[in-house]
């Protein structure tokens, strides 16, 4: 029977100087899927992380990890998790299997372990070839897989992933999801923050989104984007920069819409006469397409920019 | 999560060890030139040269005076370096802990298998200057491989005084101060080149509390072949700096690290 609550955070609360990061973040993750938490910079993705493998005492709240609390498990707890942090943090000095080897050491696993495992890891990130290459040989994406590679040394049960795919290719992102969505298959849970709606929608069964320290909302992404957008969505892009649409002739065709500078955004189930309407229309470029998990994150958490997170 | 207990190190400690040595074995060679260029190049200059005007000193020649005397300050300059630019490397610029920490590794095992790493390279730079200065016949005596745990022991009070300095820098123009304020006036200071009672009654005082002092009362004796006087006095003192840099250097990177 698998634990609908294998990791469990309740009620975690943190402040650094007088500032809150965490308010009262609440949400648990079912044992062998893939939770996403998404938020703008500085909501409270990587401090959440953090707090969950220990490095963040928090201020109130509590988390368990497979129904045992993180301060009784201890670091016997981390021995649990795996980790892929926001910055790479290969060793420089070492080649591709070593930087396994080192690690694995840290886990204290037999050495004859952890040369299996790495050799089983390096094929399972396509990076056998690369073995006793220099760290400095590999590319952004490959590094990228080598940290993954690296923090699935222990065999995980949990894998926590803080933005593992920013400022990769759409070849090694692709990859990358590829390998979790097999990771997930072999009973692995997995946790991941990110701040692109297409890799949570590919690759959550749940997604939190989160801001300001607190989860706005949870639910599966279709559920997500059939809650809180109507159907499809219509951008009406007015050319000359002006004001799309200035005597709102859409209004009673759409069921919500919003005007973001030269664009009006429409979202309804019938949006046909207000396509037909500006469709020909020079004036206008039109893009019709289905509602997504970003139409859904935008209207939650507003447009406006977020300072970079600390 | 903070008691004092956390701050214990376990096995963990020797996984942190045996990655600093993995590293180093790949640059074995500048780093051996490092370690060994500088300190012999003092013997050699300041052994013959300035020992040809010198005379003998407190009773031996020159060159086996000032030969122990390196042995000792080299131990405090290669723990020292290592304990400050490597390991601050390691953590800001590689964000070697952060990855560790993502491992069964506490703060506690880090940071001793940090300092027991700046006293093993400690004693590697010794070591070869011991055998240099043997060849010269600086360095005699029943004695010499007594120096051994002593020089592991200089290693880790000057790796864990180092480490606090790294626990608190901000950029590695921080260590200018502690070289300027600290390492340079122990190596002019407390022994190395001139025995201690040549100085006025208020610098041997303030050289008394030097860790170095201590490391060169008992490293002088041992490689020419005395058995140094108050050897329970000088152990005390450096494992008291060792025990006590360790604690405020696990208080500062727990508080620098874990937030």
């Amino acid at each position: 029977m698998l634990n609908p609550a294998f990791l469990d955070l309740q009620q975690l609360q943190k402040q650094y100087g007088g500032h809150p990061v965490l308010r009262g973040v609440t949400f648990s993750v079912a044992e062998g899927s893939c939770f996403a938490l998404v938020g703008p910079n500085g909501a409270g993705k990587s401090t959440t992380v953090r707090a969950i493998q220990g490095l963040t005492p928090v201020d109130g709240g509590e988390i368990c990890i497979a129904g045992q609390t993180l301060s009784a498990l201890g670091t016997a707890g981390r021995a649990k998790i795996g980790v892929v942090p926001q910055m790479d943090n290969l060793d420089p000095d070492f080649t591709v299997e070593e930087n396994l080897w080192t690690y694995g050491r840290y886990f204290r696993l037999p050495k004859a372990k952890i040369r299996q495992r790495s050799a089983e890891l390096l094929d399972f990130m396509a990076l056998s070839s690369y073995a006793r290459q220099p760290i400095t040989a590999l590319s952004g994406g490959m590094q990228r897989r080598l940290t993954i590679a690296r923090a699935l040394i222990n065999a995980p049960q949990l894998l926590l992933l803080d933005e593992p795919t920013t400022g990769l290719d759409p070849q090694a992102r692709h990859l990358i999801w590829q390998r979790l969505r097999e990771l997930r298959r072999q009973g692995t849970t997995l946790l991941l923050t990110t701040h692109y709606m297409d890799e949570a929608e590919r690759l959550a069964d749940q997604v939190g989104i989160i801001d300001q320290g607190h989860i706005l909302e949870q639910d599966s992404p279709q559920g997500l984007i059939s809650t809180h957008i109507p159907g499809e969505v219509l951008e009406l892009r007015r050319l000359d920069g002006n004001t799309p649409d200035p005597e709102n002739w859409h209004q009673p065709h759409v069921a919500v819409s919003e005007r973001v500078g030269d664009t009006l955004i429409c979202y309804g189930q019938e949006l046909q006469p207000v396509m037909a309407h500006f469709a020909h229309d020079p004036a206008y470029r039109w893009l019709q397409r289905p509602a997504s998990l970003e139409d859904v994150f935008l209207r939650l958490t507003g447009r406006h920019l977020r300072e970079d997170e600390q | 999560m903070r008691g004092w207990r956390e701050a214990v190190p376990g096995p963990g400690a020797f996984a942190v060890l045996q990655r600093n040595f993995a590293v180093w074995r790949k640059l074995l060679i500048p780093s051996m030139l490092g370690n060994f260029g500088d300190p012999l190049l003092y013997l050699l200059a300041l052994g013959y040269g300035l020992g040809h005007f010198v005379g003998p000193m407190d009773g031996m020649p020159y060159i086996t005076f000032i030969a122990s005397g390196i042995v000792a300050s080299s131990v405090m300059n290669t723990a020292s370096f290592e304990g400050l630019y490597s390991a601050f490397t390691r953590m800001n610029a590689q964000h070697t802990y952060a990855a560790m920490l993502a491992t069964p590794l506490r703060v506690s095992d880090i940071l001793a298998g940090e300092v027991l790493w700046t006293a093993v390279k400690g004693l590697i730079s010794a070591l070869a200057i011991v055998i240099v200065a043997w060849f010269f016949g600086a360095i005699q005596g029943p004695w010499v491989w007594l120096s051994i745990p002593v020089i592991l022991l200089a290693g880790l009070s000057f790796g864990s005084l180092a480490l606090v300095m790294t626990a608190m820098a901000r950029s590695y123009d921080f260590f200018m101060y502690y070289f300027t304020l600290a390492v340079t006036p122990m190596f002019l200071f407390c022994g190395v080149f001139y025995p201690l009672h040549s100085l006025p009654v208020f610098a041997q005082d303030i050289a008394q509390v030097l860790p170095l002092t201590h490391a060169v009362a008992l490293l002088r004796p041992l490689l020419t072949g005395h058995l140094p006087q108050q050897i329970g006095y000088h152990l005390a003192v450096l494992l008291l700096y060792t025990l006590l840099a360790y604690a405020v250097a696990w208080y500062l990177l727990v508080r620098r690290l874990l937030r």
